[in-house]
């Protein structure tokens, strides 16, 4: 196999973005070292890889740094080449698998809306999302023709990574806005999905507990509102 | 290999780089206009989620979103690679291509066609700037953005850069009608 190679993953625990790239090496049992980082005080390491945005994730690879959980989930799966992949092999389906995650991402942009509004602003913000998520329903009965998988290998995949850093953390999410989002009466595919997704492994090494992650929720939420006023 | 239909809008940035793609890997396909005030049938049957173009069809497949057009693209035609082959590479291609997309298209045409005058004006042409300068420095030395070769991020690019001058021009005409009105 040759050298052990350097794997550092800059990260922040409650970014869904970054819970994408840990689940990716996780799952293709890449070891890594994690370094949390106080987004009040970014270490100069970070402002130095991701210059552009100062964000996290920042993939850093024998101190090449990879930024944008997507470009990252890519890499990892291009650079770590056994199985199990994340895309699936044929062009079309990674198309379709690419297009659903772009389109996640445009619903979540609706739940931080949700989050960081109220009144009818909020309310507006809420119906769209959900309006969102039907589409989404409706449209990955594509992918999955039989219904959610099971993930006997214990593979969620790209779409499943994605979907479930937005989505999967249900429990959490019902808390924070009163009521479940994903019912299964009307999303039965979305949320028998997000149900599976949330068993794996590695996906549940990385959720943040409900109470740590309503903390964080409440405080964006009040500075987002304070802000407004 | 299977029929290719180009659902698309000349002036549409988005529409050109997937044109711009196929012709590079020498794929013929049949291009359709799309009258945006007046969408076809068949683009709301290949694009029901977003009724956008462009949308790519391939043997009956539609494709949507840009990015992931380019992509399958790459993927299903092999010759002369937009993506370089070298995975680091790849990630810097995608990284830059999405920066393009997410910082510099908006900053330019809020620049050259929302602001008017005054403070506004000037926030914008700096946000304009700074992402032009973050761009600068990547751009630096090289012929093309991908290297040597031209390639993913030249095409992504190549339009924001052809459309420029012009954009200027009709941006600077609208200001000078709007200062004389």
């Amino acid at each position: 196999m040759g050298e052990k190679s350097s794997v550092k993953l800059y990260g922040f625990w409650a970014s869904p973005f970054v819970m994408r790239a840990a689940v990716a090496l996780k799952i293709k049992g890449i070891e890594f070292e994690y370094i949390e980082e106080d987004l009040r005080n970014k270490s100069e390491q970070l402002l130095q890889y991701n210059p552009v945005y100062k964000k996290v994730p920042v993939l850093v690879h024998n101190g090449q740094p990879i930024a944008e959980s997507l470009v990252i989930l890519e890499y990892i799966d291009e650079i770590w080449t056994d199985p199990p992949h994340l895309l699936p092999k044929e062009p079309y389906h990674r198309a379709k698998h690419r297009f659903w995650a772009a389109y996640f991402q445009t619903a979540f942009d609706l739940m931080l809306k949700t989050l960081k509004t109220e009144g009818e602003e909020q309310q507006k913000a809420l119906n769209e999302l959900l309006a969102k998520l039907d589409v989404a329903e409706e449209g990955l009965k594509e992918i999955f023709p039989s219904g959610a998988p099971i993930f006997q290998d214990g593979n969620p995949g790209y779409l499943g990574i994605v979907f479930c850093s937005f989505f999967g953390n249900t429990e959490t999410m019902a808390e924070f806005f009163g009521t479940k989002l994903l019912t299964p009466e009307r999303y039965p595919l979305l949320s028998s999905w997000a149900a599976a997704l949330s068993q794996i492994p590695a996906i549940k090494e990385v959720t943040p507990p409900a109470p740590k992650m309503l903390g964080v929720l409440n405080l964006v939420r009040q500075n987002a509102l304070k802000s407004n006023a | 290999m299977g029929q290719v239909k180009v659902f698309g809008y000349w002036p549409s940035p988005y529409s050109r780089r997937v044109e711009i793609a196929l012709k590079i890997k020498g794929v013929e396909y049949e291009y359709v206009e799309e009258d945006l005030q007046n969408k076809s049938r068949e683009l709301l049957l290949y694009n029901p989620v977003h009724k956008k173009i462009p949308v790519l069809v391939h043997a009956g497949n539609p494709i949507a979103e840009s990015f992931v057009v380019l992509e399958y693209i790459d993927e299903t035609w092999k010759g002369n690679p937009l993506l370089p082959s070298d995975p680091y590479e790849r990630a810097q291609a995608r990284f830059w291509a999405k920066f393009f997309d997410d910082k510099l298209l908006p900053a330019v045409r809020s620049a050259l066609y929302n602001a008017s005058e005054g403070e506004e004006a000037q926030k914008v042409n700096e946000d304009a700037e700074e992402v032009l300068k973050t761009l600068e420095k990547e751009v630096k030395g090289k012929k093309f953005l991908g290297g040597n070769e031209i390639g993913f991020l030249d095409i992504v690019g190549i339009v924001a850069a052809y459309w420029m001058p012009t954009l200027q021009e009709a941006a600077d005409n609208k200001r000078q009608v709007s200062s004389h009105m």
